[in-house]
């Protein structure tokens, strides 16, 4: 898989640089003003269950972010072949090997975090922002700008996901990365262990954001 | 009087616009209005104004809330020196509660006006004093020991959370203090549930065993008998000021007769409570479906949330009918919750809360229903 996309890259390369200004805006569209999570509300899901602590959630964001480079590429180097009525099976079927790739990989080597992610890994195959990204962009373009949407879309996750686990980690239990911050008579905070806490700070800053860069939902 | 009113024009000046401290505007705006019933007139077109405004109707709930304050805080030291044998005469109690409860309250006051004029000012909006009911009833719905950090962090998550994320007073879903309850309860169920309700246990001067409540223990499956007339009156552990039904009821009166709280909700959550216990009791089986369907009413903190909580003009339905089903449903919900779920003691508080999101849809169907109805009989 990766010879392929390295292959494609230096092709892509001699007709359109890889970076032009178009292909940069790939990248940092999703992190900000186009983001899956806080703008598209895509993938809502698993950034309320699996955000209660930085590491776990650092591991799914990797995670995903290999799941969507990998499956872009691939489905956009299909693209041309998927025949239209049965895109959606082979679109699935890319990224749940891809995902089995993903648990058994977290399940030989970082088996803790594998068993505190649970069916999270797994259900990495009906995330939203996966397969939206696969039906909107993947199957019109060239693998080259597909990587770099895959790119941009995983770190919008992360980004979105990082910031969430801190908050959630630090108030919740009082630790950062598992490490006692907040000191030992920190009592913890209920709301910030359970989902509705992510959902609350996932709120905060959907709001910060859109307070900074003017974003407002059309009618 | 005169004095006041002349003070406050002298220093009006500097508050307007181009004044020196025209950034103020509005904690002054909202200092005048709370003092001075406002010299607006309506312009254009034929109105009726009501004399009384926003904040004088808060003023009244807050009227109807102190004899719930008092009895809770005479309550808060009866418990407490009971607990301990000793004998204590009302003032005793007094002193001791007032102590206990006064902090509180301070904190829920700072705390919470602090960020509403804050957001006022930045927003440019006038202030209207939403947050003076909510910053009393978060007191009295939790218990006395209540570390006020916590009471602190709550408010500050009721009014952010609960209220100026949705544009301020009028514009919540959701009742301000049950949301500061519910954060309390889910947070730090630790400091919110079990044997914590008579004041002192954490410190060990009291005996653990003493501070039970009735919910409580039916929530673990015992049996339990309910002294009506105690539970009536109050004398039972419990949140600070939602322990005696009959302080609840003054207040229903005050309420009712000024025209300020619903009697159409209180009475239907009356009823919703009563059908759903005595259907319960019909069943029978366990302690708390044999509990006397009137024992609902007077235990825990149905009275004080029927009274106080489902009645907030805000997050109510706003139909008539509307709060028919509306009060109902609670009553209904709140039995349920109780008997149904021993992770939750209590049930009003997650009832109310689940009616309030469900108002707009109950007064959607109503107000749709009444169009119909209307166009059925035009047509015929």
């Amino acid at each position: 898989m990766s010879t392929e996309t390295q292959a494609v890259e230096v092709e892509v390369k001699e007709r359109e640089p890889l970076f032009s200004k178009k292909n940069r805006k790939l990248i940092s569209n999703p992190l900000d003003a186009d983001n899956p999570i806080t703008v598209q509300v895509l993938g809502v899901c698993s950034a309320l269950a699996v955000t209660v602590k930085l590491i776990p959630t650092l591991y799914m964001c990797i995670s995903v972010l290999f799941v969507m480079i990998f499956s872009n590429v691939a489905i956009s180097l299909l693209r041309n072949v998927i025949p239209g009525r049965i895109r959606i099976i082979v679109q699935l079927l890319v990224v749940a090997s891809l995902v089995a790739v993903v648990d058994q990989v977290l399940q030989a080597f970082a088996y803790d975090v594998s068993k505190q992610l649970s069916v999270f890994v797994g259900l990495i195959i009906t995330n939203c922002i996966i397969m939206g990204r696969l039906e909107a962009f993947a199957l019109a373009n060239k693998p080259g700008p597909a990587f770099l949407d895959g790119l941009g879309n995983g770190l919008g996750y992360a980004v979105i996901l990082i910031p969430v686990a801190f908050f959630r980690e630090l108030f919740g239990s009082g630790s950062l990365f598992g490490f006692n911050v907040l000191g030992e008579n920190y009592p913890g905070n209920g709301v910030m262990m359970s989902p509705v806490g992510a959902c609350i700070v996932l709120g905060l800053l959907i709001w910060f954001q859109r307070s900074r860069n003017g974003y407002t939902e059309e009618a | 009087m005169k004095f006041l009113r002349n003070t406050l024009d002298k220093i009006k000046p500097n508050f307007e616009k181009d004044g020196k401290l025209h950034f103020l505007h509005s904690t002054f705006d909202a200092l005048e209005t709370f003092m001075f019933v406002p010299n607006h007139t309506t312009k254009g077109g034929a109105h009726i104004r009501d004399g009384i405004d926003l904040k004088r109707t808060m003023f009244t709930v807050i009227i109807a809330l102190v004899p719930a304050l008092l009895f809770g805080m005479w309550n808060v030291g009866e418990l407490h020196f009971t607990a301990q044998n000793i004998d204590s005469f009302i003032i005793d109690n007094l002193i001791y509660g007032a102590m206990k409860v006064v902090p509180i309250i301070v904190v829920s006051y700072l705390v919470g006006l602090g960020i509403e004029f804050a957001f006022c000012q930045v927003n440019g909006h006038p202030v209207n004093e939403g947050f003076l009911v909510s910053g009393m009833l978060i007191p009295l719905i939790v218990p006395a020991d209540i570390p006020l950090w916590m009471v602190a962090v709550a408010t500050a998550f009721a009014v952010i959370i609960g209220k100026e994320v949705f544009g301020g007073t009028g514009m919540n879903i959701l009742n301000p203090a049950l949301t500061a309850r519910v954060f309390l309860y889910i947070a730090y169920p630790v400091e919110m549930a079990g044997d914590i309700w008579v004041s002192g246990i954490k410190d060990g001067l009291v005996d653990a065993s003493s501070g039970a409540t009735y919910l409580g223990d039916l929530g673990v499956g015992k049996a339990v008998t309910v002294d009506t007339y105690n539970a009536f009156m109050g004398f039972m552990p419990g949140s600070i000021g939602e322990t005696s039904t009959l302080m609840c009821l003054i207040g229903a009166a005050i309420l009712i007769v000024s025209g300020i709280g619903s009697w159409r909700i209180m009475l239907a959550t009356v009823i919703g409570a009563l059908g759903m216990g005595l259907i319960l009791n019909a069943i029978g089986g366990n302690p708390y479906y044999d509990l006397p369907a009137y024992q609902h009413l007077i235990i825990g903190g149905f009275a004080f949330g029927a009274v106080f909580m489902a009645t907030d003009p805000v997050s109510a339905a706003h139909t008539q009918r509307g709060k028919w089903i509306y009060g109902i449903l609670i009553g209904v919900l709140t039995v349920l919750i109780r008997v149904f779920n021993p992770a939750y003691p209590e049930g009003i508080m997650f009832a109310i809360l689940f009616m309030n999101v469900m108002a707009p849809l109950v007064d959607n169907y109503v107000v749709k229903a009444n169009i119909k109805r209307r166009l059925n009989r035009v047509k015929a």
